[in-house]
């Protein structure tokens, strides 16, 4: 058992190097199936990162009366980090805000100047909040509408709550990031099903160029998983060197797309490729075995039924 | 040790082999003539089962070798050693690796492979060239090489399918030289040929096939058509 082993992965790997320029033709063929594999793996989390970014930029501001007591904001921030669906809350003071809007005026003159003429601090203190998820924004807007929430009074200094002016907005972006979702989710599926079609369709193609030779072991007295398993073999060994060579060239990709995209999808994709490198290598490594192996198994096996 | 009882093999309307009746003892050296077209390759597959009768039986010894699994017939086709015109080797292999090839998957040790395949390759006159691939021989060396390999396993039976139809005459004579040594050493051989010189100078059996019937079959016979 133990030399028959031996004997198959030793005449696998033979036959794996001495095909030469087929071997070539067939890993690359994988290679492109798991770059392909690679590559949404990459967009999917390219797609996540920009989504959570936009979901970090929605937000709900709540605007105080001007000369509203800090200590009753306070008590409505309080009350608001208790809600489950509140994520944080940040407190802005009407100085702050002001700070804030000159800081962003700075080059603007006109503004102020306009400013200065008002004598004194137009701007109300604010409430910022963020929600654990976007489709949550309509509860929390809620809690304005019925003051329950709410020491009394509360609602008195309120001046307004800015979530129906965004509402469209967050409404429009819910819909965009499970469409997008669901889109990236059949995009991808049907790609993976056509590399690996076009895969199996390789080495079907090349085990029937082997039929012959399969022919001769049959009538040379070789059982059937002596013939099946060094073609195996081979398709394993494809899978591995095709794993290798996709490894090694999303190191390139991914420091090119770490400088080009960062700013645009929110995340380094060579960061991202460094710290899970080990978890893609092993699904590479999986997906080009499997593939290798079930395809070359497959495609003997009408050629050995007698 | 082979027996054909009335054996008819059509393939679709094309009668290939019509009623077929002989016998085959053990030691014998049978040679089996014909046009091209006679039904010789036909009755070779028949024997090695690679196709089926469409009427008849044809056994070997006491096992209606059409009936076989798939795992006797294995084991069935390892006490047959097989030579085919067009060699068929196997590309990818070494001489040295085709010939182990066979051994190997007859389960034999990697120590018996060793000891046995150089002195079959000397048998052949082949043994400076057991490092080359198939495509580096010339003809008359791949058919010793297959004949080396159909050897190797000492098989009862010896099948070779028009050996010399792709040699000169100088690598057809020692193609046939080899296969009456093993015959010689006891091993039964059937040849079928349509090399008229070859055939007349064996003087053994020969078994004459005309539009899938035997016309002849004489002890000593010569090649008559």
């Amino acid at each position: 058992m133990l030399t028959h082993s031996k004997r198959i992965i030793r005449s696998g790997y033979k036959n794996f190097i001495r095909s030469g320029f087929t071997s070539v033709a067939s890993v690359l063929i994988m290679t492109i199936t798991l770059f392909v594999i690679t590559s949404l793996i990459f967009v999917q989390v390219a797609l996540n990162s920009s989504l959570n970014d936009i979901k970090e930029k929605v937000d709900v501001t709540v605007y105080f009366v001007q000369d509203t007591a800090e200590a009753d904001i306070l008590d409505v921030q309080s009350a608001l980090e208790k809600l489950p669906e509140v994520k944080s809350v940040t407190y802005t003071s009407s100085e702050e805000a002001l700070n804030q809007f000159k800081d962003k005026h700075a080059n603007d003159y006109l503004t102020l100047q306009a400013l200065d003429e008002l004598n004194g601090n137009p701007l109300g203190a604010t409430l910022n909040i963020k929600a654990k998820d976007p489709s949550q924004y309509e509860s929390i807007s809620n809690y304005f509408e019925n003051g329950d929430a709410f020491s009394k009074g509360a609602l008195t200094i309120i001046d307004k709550v800015d979530y129906h002016q965004n509402k469209i907005v967050i409404d429009r972006l819910n819909a965009i990031i499970s469409g997008a979702q669901k889109l990236g989710f059949v995009f991808s599926f049907i790609l993976i099903l056509i590399s690996l079609a076009i895969t199996f369709n390789t080495i079907r193609l090349i085990i029937y160029m082997s039929r012959e030779e399969i022919g001769v072991m049959r009538l040379v007295g070789a059982g059937k998983k002596y013939i099946q398993g060094p073609f195996i073999v081979s398709g394993v060994l494809v899978g591995l060197t095709s794993a290798v060579v996709t490894i090694l060239l999303f190191i390139p990709v991914s420091i090119w797309l770490g400088n080009q995209m960062t700013d645009f999808v929110g995340i380094n994709m060579f960061t991202y490729y460094k710290d899970n490198f080990f978890q893609l290598f092993i699904i590479m490594l999986v997906s080009g075995v499997l593939l290798g192996g079930i395809s070359s198994f497959l495609a003997v096996i009408r050629y050995i039924k007698k | 040790m082979i027996y054909f009882n009335n054996v008819t093999k059509k393939y679709k309307d094309n009668m290939s082999l019509e009623d077929v009746t002989f016998s085959i003892a053990q030691g014998e050296f049978v040679s089996i003539v014909g046009h091209s077209g006679a039904g010789k390759t036909t009755l070779t597959k028949l024997i090695l089962a690679e196709e089926a009768p469409t009427e008849g039986t044809v056994f070997f010894e006491s096992t209606n070798i059409h009936t076989l699994s798939n795992r006797d017939l294995t084991n069935f086709r390892r006490k047959v050693g097989i030579v085919f015109q067009d060699f068929r080797l196997l590309p990818n292999r070494t001489a040295y690796e085709n010939i182990a090839f066979a051994m190997e998957s007859t389960g034999k040790s990697d120590i018996e492979i060793m000891e046995d395949v150089p002195h079959v390759l000397e048998l052949v006159d082949l043994a400076n060239r057991a490092f080359h691939f198939p495509h580096q021989l010339s003809g008359g060396e791949k058919q010793r090489l297959a004949i080396a390999r159909a050897i190797i396993t000492s098989p009862e039976l010896i099948i070779a399918d028009e050996p010399t139809g792709n040699l000169d005459p100088t690598n057809a004579t020692e193609v046939i030289n080899i296969l009456k040594k093993i015959n010689d050493l006891g091993t039964t051989v059937i040849l079928t040929t349509h090399n008229k010189s070859v055939i007349d100078q064996l003087k053994k059996r020969v078994i004459t096939l005309q539009d899938g019937r035997i016309i002849r079959d004489e002890k000593e016979g010569k090649y008559m058509i």
